[in-house]
């Protein structure tokens, strides 16, 4: 029985047919196996196709395919409105470094006392968010900033709040290895991992022989979150021409929304509604919060401050509280302060260059509701992934820390 | 052939043809609804509007639609937004078309468009419609012609980050800003009247925006006079930094082309070329590059301008001793050699800051060049516009192999995987059942019923047309892993 299996999970491993694979996976067999029968019991394998919206490639990558790939995007820019094409996505990752990825992403194991993965503040039940309005790292340690969602973040190249980070690799060695965070050190990190035969034999298979390397790890979680994709709302069958999509008062909000009144569109812009720019909007901070200089105490450049990078705004309604530090409970909050008037929560002592978009466009109460109700319909996840039943370290898959508030959502 | 190739359902916008295809006409009469005949109406429809008056916002996010009002007796179809409505006309279609209309009272625009290419707005008349009057964003290929627009508080006609526009013939008064180009390409300022607005013609980068740069734009032939409307924009806006008096302003536009103007009584001054630094209001971005190269200025007629420098521009004239503002003042990286910038006819104007500027050359035009348009050296006489020959990129999604490929992966592969179990049955089994009739799976898709007590309810894909489902359930059965 045991050998069946191995031979079948050797077959599919390869993506082979014929007599050349029963021989070659036979002659595998033949191999002395360091994995123990228990480890082999729960037979980890890692998949051989390409997580949904993506196409598999002869070269065995997956290659993302979406509606908008139809359309141009103005001077690459990724921006445009509702039929321009997307930014350039992190794509070409194979089926089983991205399932790797999987693995990696929601296990305990890359966290210095394994209490918390990357899953615990990007959660799958909060769009990849945690609920929370600051984000609680290694030992409860609550963080200045909240977790950002993670769909779509394969499209982007400005990444966290502050827009200090190009790159997914760049970015996740951040949360791994900072004290408040996953708590974690590089040597530790490998050497966990290296232990554990499991995870060996499963980075053999997505990078070849060899003993694990922190490259591969980073790879691997890139290649996982850049396949979040969500694509498919009311919102985009609405744009691809199906006119009967959006309901008539998301319609209605939706003419708010792009108009330059409110002027939303602009920063947000379709079809990732985010321009990726950093932007200066003067929120009040949480009661008893300091001011959160943003970009401007990052980036070099000290008219920055209180810049934020523009969120997506695609599965918006999952993610609440929103704002850098969850400065806004709902949704309708957040529409509300943009009503306020340029400026009007900037604390006395700061003179912050507010965006010019950032003005008092007088909405009437019945347009901020439609907004909502617009904002709803970009809500699309459809492409979900598995959560991992098992964990290669045997860890439960970590999850948001306030997950008993779920139901009340 | 062509024709078949192109996917002509629900998804599509089949531009390319539609042009060439008689559509219907849809007739709205005072009291009806505007958008239920945009709604109706296909590809390639012409909707006249008859005088009367229309307190509406439309929106038009389908191809090729004409909204086209009627005039009769100097009687205008009328949009009145009553200051209560945001924007009188949002369009994302491409090979959109609106003239003849009446636009008043809206709190944002007249006419707003997001990504829509091929478009066209003439012969509008805008009075108070908010923040801008005519405002194409993200669009390639258009033309903006001969509409008055009057009472604006920031631009009438706003160029926003598109390529391959045309500005002709319009008539601009009493506006913050007449025309602005903002992070565009390719573009041509022609024959306005650009008059009393706060500041004429503007060619700018804003910085923070997506697309960074603002270059090869032709202003030509504009009238360009008595821009000392005080500054009336709101707060925090970029024009909100605008010297009243300003003919024509250059903030860190490349290649841009003054030429052929009337430049006249513009108290601040007729021309001003400055970088990105000129407005302090906004934050910077590294982005985007704040100087304003290879300007060439030729063979404007300018005087009378200057008289009452506003604000700031008052004290830099004091430095310079003078009271008076100039024609020409080339300002803070502008006045460096390395921009690359030229004057024709230096000696002809009061200017400041062009020492460092080339001469360029700005040949006289006799009547026999005027006609025959001998030689393009010194003068961009020959061009004729910025459009494009052929139509912009339409946008749409081909009825082939290649299109049912992007839709099964983009839809249908968050539910079916090829061999394992997702929310729907695998591919696999789903070739077993069906064989090769992939029309069976076609109509079954457009309105599913439940068949597989353990799944859940398929949602029907009756947004995909007909002809793109069969296609789409080939490539299902096609699958090989």
């Amino acid at each position: 029985m045991m050998s069946v299996l191995m031979w079948r999970s050797c077959l599919s491993r390869f993506s082979l047919n014929g007599p050349r694979a029963l021989g070659l996976c036979t002659f595998f067999l033949w191999l002395p196996q360091s994995l123990t029968a228990d480890e082999l019991h729960h037979a980890f394998e890692l998949a051989t196709h390409c997580p949904p919206g993506f196409k598999l490639t002869e070269e065995r990558r997956c290659e993302l395919n979406s509606l908008y790939d139809n359309y141009h995007s103005p001077h690459d820019s990724g921006v445009g409105g509702p039929r321009a094409g997307l930014p350039e996505i992190r794509d070409g990752f194979s089926p089983q470094v991205i399932d790797l990825g999987r693995y990696l992403f929601f296990d305990p194991i890359l966290s210095a006392d394994k209490s918390i993965a990357c899953s615990s503040c990007h959660d799958p039940d909060y769009g990849f968010a945690d609920g929370l309005g600051r984000a609680s790292g290694i030992n409860k340690t609550v963080l200045d900033r909240s977790a950002p969602s993670l769909w779509n973040i394969g499209f982007f190249d400005t990444l966290l709040w502050d827009g200090s980070k190009s790159s997914l690799e760049e970015q996740l060695i951040g949360p791994l290895y900072s004290d408040k965070e996953m708590g974690n050190r590089p040597d530790q990190l490998i050497a966990d991992l290296r232990s554990n035969a499991i995870y060996q034999n499963l980075f053999t298979v997505a990078f070849g022989p060899g003993e694990i390397q922190l490259d591969q790890v980073y790879t691997a979680i890139t290649a996982f979150e850049s396949s979040l994709v969500s694509l498919n709302s009311r919102y985009d069958f609405y744009a691809h021409g199906l006119q009967t999509a959006l309901s008539p008062s998301e319609l209605e909000g939706l003419n708010v929304f792009r108009s330059f009144v409110s002027r939303c569109g602009e920063c947000h812009t379709p079809p990732l509604f985010s321009n990726q720019e950093i932007a200066i909007i003067g929120v009040p901070e949480p009661e008893g919060r300091p001011f959160d200089p943003g970009a401007g105490a990052t980036s070099g450049i000290p008219s920055q401050r209180g810049g934020f990078r523009v969120p997506s705004l695609r599965n918006i309604a999952k993610t609440a509280p929103y704002m850098h530090q969850g400065n806004f409970e709902s949704l309708r909050d957040t529409v509300t302060f943009y009503n306020g008037g340029r400026g009007h929560a900037v604390p006395e002592d700061e003179n912050l260059l507010i965006h010019w978009h950032i003005w008092e466009p007088d909405l009437r109460e019945e347009e901020l509701d439609r907004l909502v109700d617009f904002l709803h319909a970009l809500t699309d996840e459809g492409f979900m992934p598995e959560i991992p039943r098992r964990l290669p370290s045997g860890l439960t898959p970590g999850r948001a820390m306030n997950r008993n508030n779920l139901t009340s959502r | 052939m062509i024709r078949k190739t192109i996917f002509r359902g629900l998804w599509l916008c089949s531009m390319a043809l539609s042009s060439l295809a008689i559509g219907a006409v849809h007739e709205v009469k005072d009291g009806q609804s505007i958008q239920a005949a945009v709604t109706k109406a296909k590809a390639g429809d012409i909707i006249k509007v008859f005088p009367g008056t229309y307190h509406e916002t439309i929106y038009v996010d389908k191809d090729d639609i004409s909204l086209i009002g009627i005039v009769e007796n100097g009687e205008w179809a009328h949009l009145d937004g009553e200051k209560i409505l945001n924007d009188a006309i949002l369009y994302s279609g491409n090979g959109f078309s609106v003239e003849w209309f009446k636009i008043t009272k809206y709190k944002g625009n007249a006419i707003m468009g997001q990504s829509g290419n091929n478009f066209s707005i003439r012969n509008n008349w805008v009075i108070d419609t908010g923040l801008y009057g005519i405002f194409p964003e993200f669009g390639h290929n258009g033309l903006i012609e001969n509409n008055i627009l009057s009472g604006i508080e920031d631009a009438a006609i706003y160029v926003g980050m598109s390529d391959y526009i045309d500005v002709r013939n319009n008539q601009v008064f009493d506006n913050v800003a007449g025309i602005e180009v903002e992070n565009s390409r390719h573009v041509l300022v022609e024959g306005n009247v650009a008059r009393n607005n706060t500041g004429g013609i503007l060619v700018f980068i804003t910085p923070g925006l997506p697309i960074k740069s603002s270059y090869d734009a032709i202003v030509r032939r504009n009238f360009v006079t008595n821009n000392n409307t005080p500054n009336f924009a709101i707060p925090g806006s970029l024009v909100a930094g605008i010297p009243s008096g300003t003919g024509i302003l250059v903030m860190s536009g490349d290649k841009v082309v003054i030429e052929d103007n009337i430049i006249t009584g513009n108290n601040t001054g007729g021309i001003i070329v400055t970088s990105g630094d000129f407005v302090t209001e906004v934050a910077s971005d590294k982005d985007s590059d704040p100087h304003s190269d290879q300007v060439e200025i030729r063979n404007n007629v300018m005087f009378d301008n200057g008289n009452d420098p506003d604000g700031e521009m008052k004290l830099l004239m004091l430095s310079k001793f003078s009271t008076k503002g100039p024609d020409i003042l080339a300002y803070q990286s502008a006045t460096e050699k390395e921009r690359g910038s030229c004057i024709s006819r230096r000696e002809a104007y009061r200017s400041y800051g062009l020492e460092e500027w080339a001469d360029c050359d700005a040949p006289t035009v006799r009547a026999a060049d005027a006609v025959a348009s001998a030689s393009d050296i010194g003068t961009t006489r020959q061009l004729t516009t910025k459009m494009l020959e052929a139509p912009a990129d339409p946008r749409i999604i081909t009825a082939d192999a290649g299109g049912a490929e992007v839709i099964y992966n983009g839809i249908c592969a968050g539910c079916h995987a090829y061999n394992v179990r997702l929310i729907g049955p695998p591919a696999l089994v789903i070739q077993a059942q069906y064989g090769d009739d992939a029309q069976a799976i076609a109509n079954y898709v457009a309105e599913p019923v439940r068949r597989r007590p353990d799944f859940p309810n398929m949602p029907p894909q009756g947004h995909i047309s007909e002809e793109m489902r069969l296609l789409v359930a080939e490539y299902m059965l096609g699958l090989d892993g």
